[in-house]
């Protein structure tokens, strides 16, 4: 059956000698793939060797604390509201007394979560912080896993672990070597 | 009956009408903005400033324009008179500065506030203001004062409009409600707890035009744009009963009165409906509630179905109704 009319009638031409004696096309196509052996890999040995992310690269988020230590994010829900894949949920609280040194305004996230399979890393989240909060990071990407929900990060990943630098964090004070053994601890924990 | 001139339309309308009001009758974008008239509430207006129009012709007997910038809610048309609101340059000055003027005191705490994304002052400052404050010096502070289970006051975020005060006027027979203090010192007064026991008392929160009045029942519950307002009512012994619902799921996290096109209360609500009946099954449900599309809340908001009806053939009868009942929006309107 015909459907088109666009089929084109295609002649055999007779094979040349060159064609017949079949060996210098084997040879041709040998050299070809010789030659790649030599060139440049196109590929690297991940997750040994990571290539280099562009400065503007957009990956992981964090949720920022400020130079005292305390969260900046106060639940105002425009990240949420500008993100185009509806990937933020959060539910606000009121900080109660005492709490001072760990949330900066009077209302905090009580939960905040980002569904990395629903994010496309766009970056309006960040964009749209009032509280210069919320950052995608230019050098950490979401791991992959197994199961689904283990992709929906809640605050326990997403807010940027205390800095040992901030001494005055919940009134403990840090000796130097102390600060340098939780900076140690802090480093060798997965992204 | 007075003929005005409004920016180049011409209006009549009786006797007595404020500049406002007859705005208000030509309706559109040339309306001024009001942060404290509220035409329920009698005597309010003239304080914030923002509706300042330019009169350039006083009236047809005496033409003269008049000397300074009026308060359109407050000052009267005369037959002849000539007003100018977006036509004039320095009435769009003038707000500007306005706009600063309110801001001076008001904390910028947006995304702390319940009111943000529905406040009179954010859409103030947004349409008509600059982006930037050149104000330097500390913002005003008060001692908070907790005025009660059901209502929370802010008193740094309060402008002074007095529309609570007038409002307390109104729902009790004895004045318990005022503002205390002069010029920077001035704020909502310490008699304010005693009409949190009247039955009408929430309505101050509705006529707050911004977050100086928030409902305590709803504090930090949701950002109001992730809520969907659902109109519905019951039957109500103390009130209309007519409320919106705002829905967040299955759950009403808040209750308000109605309002119209200007942000007014269509009918005041008891406390009853407002701070205890948050059960679906409290409420007879009539559909969602209006939103403009200019509003953040409007993200995500379905009303009825833009459609084009003369290209969809045979639409069911219920639907058709419902159509008669509510014109269906205009793309691009």
């Amino acid at each position: 059956m015909q459907l088109t009319n666009r089929a084109k009638k295609l002649e055999k031409k007779p094979m040349t000698l060159a064609e017949r004696a079949y060996l210098p096309a084997i040879f041709q196509g040998l050299s070809i793939t010789m030659r790649h052996f030599f060139m440049k890999k196109a590929t690297v040995r991940y997750p040994e060797e990571v290539r280099p992310f562009s400065p503007v690269f957009r990956g992981l988020h964090v949720l920022k604390r400020d130079e005292q230590g305390r969260e900046r994010c106060t639940a105002c829900g425009l990240c949420a509201v500008a993100c185009p894949a509806e990937a933020i949920t959060m539910v606000a609280g009121e900080r109660k007394k005492g709490e001072e040194g760990l949330y900066r305004e009077e209302k905090y996230a009580i939960s905040y979560e980002i569904n990395m399979l629903r994010c496309i890393f766009c970056g309006l989240c960040e964009e749209a912080c009032p509280k210069a909060a919320v950052y995608l990071q230019p050098d950490k990407i979401a791991p992959p896993r197994y199961e689904r929900d283990e992709f929906i990060y809640g605050k326990d990943r997403l807010v940027e672990p205390v800095s040992p630098d901030a001494r005055s964090v919940r009134g403990i004070q840090l000796t130097p070597e102390q600060a340098d053994a939780l900076r140690n601890k802090l480093a060798q924990q997965p992204a | 009956m007075a003929k005005i001139t409004f920016d180049g339309v011409e209006v009549e309308v009786p006797d007595g009408t404020t500049i406002l009001n007859a705005a208000r009758q030509i309706g559109g974008s040339i309306v001024p903005p009001a942060m404290c008239y509220y035409t329920p509430l009698k005597g309010s207006g003239g304080k914030c400033r923002a509706c300042l129009v330019r009169v350039a012709a006083g009236s047809a007997k005496d033409p003269r324009p008049m000397p300074k910038l009026v308060a359109s809610c407050v000052t009267p048309v005369q037959d002849g008179m000539v007003v100018e609101n977006t036509t004039s340059e320095q009435v769009l000055n003038v707000r500007k500065g306005i706009v600063e003027m309110l801001l001076i005191n008001h904390p910028l705490d947006c995304p702390v506030c319940d009111q943000a994304g529905e406040c009179d002052l954010q859409n103030f400052a947004f349409e008509h203001g600059v982006s930037t404050t050149r104000y330097q010096e500390e913002r005003r502070t008060f001692e908070k004062i907790d005025i009660g289970p059901l209502i929370q006051l802010h008193m740094t975020r309060c402008i002074l409009c007095y529309r609570c005060v007038y409002t307390a006027n109104q729902i009790t027979d004895n004045r318990v409600h005022g503002v205390l203090g002069r010029g920077d010192a001035a704020e909502i007064g310490t008699y304010i707890e005693n009409i949190i026991d009247n039955d009408f008392s929430g309505n101050v929160i509705d006529v707050c035009p911004v977050g100086a009045l928030t409902d305590k029942t709803f504090r930090f519950k949701s950002r109001v744009w992730f809520t969907k307002p659902v109109n519905a009512h019951r039957d109500c012994p103390k009130c209309s009963g007519n409320v919106v619902l705002w829905y967040k799921g299955k759950d009403v996290l808040r209750t308000t009165a109605r309002k119209d096109q200007y942000g007014e209360v269509k009918e005041w609500i008891c406390n009853e409906c407002r701070f205890e009946k948050k059960e679906t099954s409290d409420w007879i449900i009539e559909g969602p509630a209006h939103i403009d599309r200019s509003s953040v809340i409007s993200a995500n908001h379905y009303e009825l179905p833009v459609l084009n009806q003369s290209v969809v053939a045979d639409l069911p009868e219920s639907t058709q109704r419902d159509l008669e009942k509510n014109p269906p929006l205009k793309l691009g309107s």
